[in-house]
């Protein structure tokens, strides 16, 4: 009955991403409803922070997702975004965020399948790891 | 004294002197034994206070940033790595600057030697042929100045400066069949409740100072992100989370840039391996960008460009 569902912050490319999660919907294919997501000009705009953000205020996952090298809307941002990904993945991950909890993809607009099976194949891993126990802020903030 | 003393206070002499340059930076013993202290000359009769010996772990590139006067620099290799990281940087301009390069045999670990005398009080160190002689209040022992060099210089590849006007002295032959990650493929192969163990221990007792932050020649922001605070992305408390935000976006900060210096790790009270995070980035760059920091002047750092087949495997 109350079965546990993860939390995973999405950050979905304005340009590709967010829209193959609109044609996916309007396309009605099923995924589970597990994201949030939120629309970002670009993958590049996504900064390490906001990812570390979204951990520490205790989502069980963070997927974002751009557009397929090649084709940004800004020609280059995606390649920018891969390198600055591919260290933040390493370096979370060396230590001790588990390597399910981070996912990064390209989906195009017209994508849609695409979106609907990445997401489940998300929401798998992140389910199989269960609630994220490292990096959540118990304490109150204080400005 | 070190042989090198003597030739760059006459070096910082002779550029002062000759007007070659405004402001000489070198290193003037502390106040306090293996604790060196960096030193900004102007006044050409003030060159006899610089000093050299092993135990100069600062990073001189720190008193660089945006300076707009000439300057004549002391450069061992990892500061010399780091002059040509504010070179691409355009922090400081090539032609400002006087190098005087140092061939470096690594600087020794103040703790090292402190727990080797069982905490008593050292009063003055020397340096002989190689070994280390600490003397103090009925204290006088000597050590091989090898065994105690800083992590850092133990596995250092590069002692020799990568750019200098002169050279103080023949250039030190570099480490041979060194490992380098040794470290950071012990905590790889750690399972991920053991990696967050291992780096919450290691982190537990931070009080959040930023020293290493200040030492490093890496973070010269006008506005920390630390210091942000709308929005607020790092919390000002010590709560443990906050320490670990606080650790992993200075390291992020640094990925590509780092030369490993070790400055961070020296000027922590603390005595935390800050180095464990920048190593694992400095690892990456090198496996996944084939990039070492400060190598070249003509190279852009590894964040600021991009191949169309970079590594791609971690992505969906």
């Amino acid at each position: 009955m109350n079965e546990w569902q993860p939390k995973i912050t999405t950050f979905l490319c304005n340009w590709c991403s967010y829209g193959a999660a609109d044609l996916a919907g309007v396309s009605r294919f099923q995924y589970p409803p597990y994201f949030r997501i939120i629309r970002v000009p670009c993958s590049a705009r996504v900064s390490p922070k906001f990812i570390l953000a979204a951990l520490r205020h205790g989502a069980d996952g963070v997927w974002v997702s751009g557009c397929h090298p090649g084709d940004c809307h800004y020609l280059e941002g995606n390649y920018y975004a891969r390198r600055k990904f591919a260290l933040l993945k390493g370096l979370l991950e060396h230590i001790g965020i588990e390597p399910g909890r981070l996912n990064f993809s390209w989906i195009s607009s017209a994508e849609a399948t695409k979106f609907a099976e990445t997401a489940k194949g998300v929401a798998d891993e992140v389910k199989a790891l269960g609630p994220a126990k490292h990096f959540i802020k118990t304490r109150a903030e204080v400005a | 004294m070190h042989e090198y003393t003597e030739k760059i206070r006459d070096a910082a002499k002779r550029l002062l002197k000759e007007g070659k340059v405004d402001t000489f930076i070198g290193f003037k013993k502390g106040s306090v034994p293996m604790m060196n202290e960096p030193a900004l000359i102007t006044d050409p009769d003030k060159a006899d206070l610089l000093h050299w010996d092993s135990n100069c772990g600062l990073n001189l590139c720190n008193y660089l940033t945006k300076r707009t006067d000439r300057i004549g620099i002391i450069a061992n290799g990892c500061t010399s790595r780091n002059i040509v990281t504010h070179i691409i940087e355009n922090q400081i301009k090539r032609e400002q600057l006087y190098i005087v390069g140092i061939p470096c045999t690594g600087m020794i670990d103040p703790r090292a030697i402190k727990r080797a005398v069982k905490f008593k009080e050292i009063l003055d160190v020397e340096e002989k042929d190689g070994r280390i002689i600490v003397k103090g209040n009925g204290l006088e022992e000597s050590f091989e100045k090898r065994a105690f060099l800083q992590k850092n210089c133990a596995i250092c590849l590069h002692r020799n400066p990568v750019i200098y006007d002169e050279m103080v002295g023949e250039k030190a032959p570099e480490q041979q069949e060194i490992e380098s990650f040794k470290d950071v493929k012990k905590i790889e192969v750690m399972g991920s409740d053991d990696k967050w163990g291992f780096f919450t221990r290691m982190i537990s007792s931070c009080i959040r100072c930023y020293a290493c932050r200040n030492a490093c020649p890496l973070c010269y922001c006008t506005t920390c992100f630390v210091d942000e605070a709308q929005p607020q992305w790092v919390g000002k408390s010590i709560d443990p989370t906050d320490t670990m935000t606080f650790h992993i976006l200075r390291a992020f900060h640094c990925a590509g840039r780092c030369t490993d210096c070790e400055a961070c790790e020296r000027a922590c009270p603390m005595g935390i391996n800050v180095r464990q995070f920048t190593k694992k980035l400095n690892k990456d760059a090198l496996e996944l960008f084939s990039w070492e920091a400060g190598m070249s002047e003509d190279q852009r750092p590894p964040m600021d460009v991009y191949k169309t087949d970079d590594y791609n495997d971690f992505i969906k």
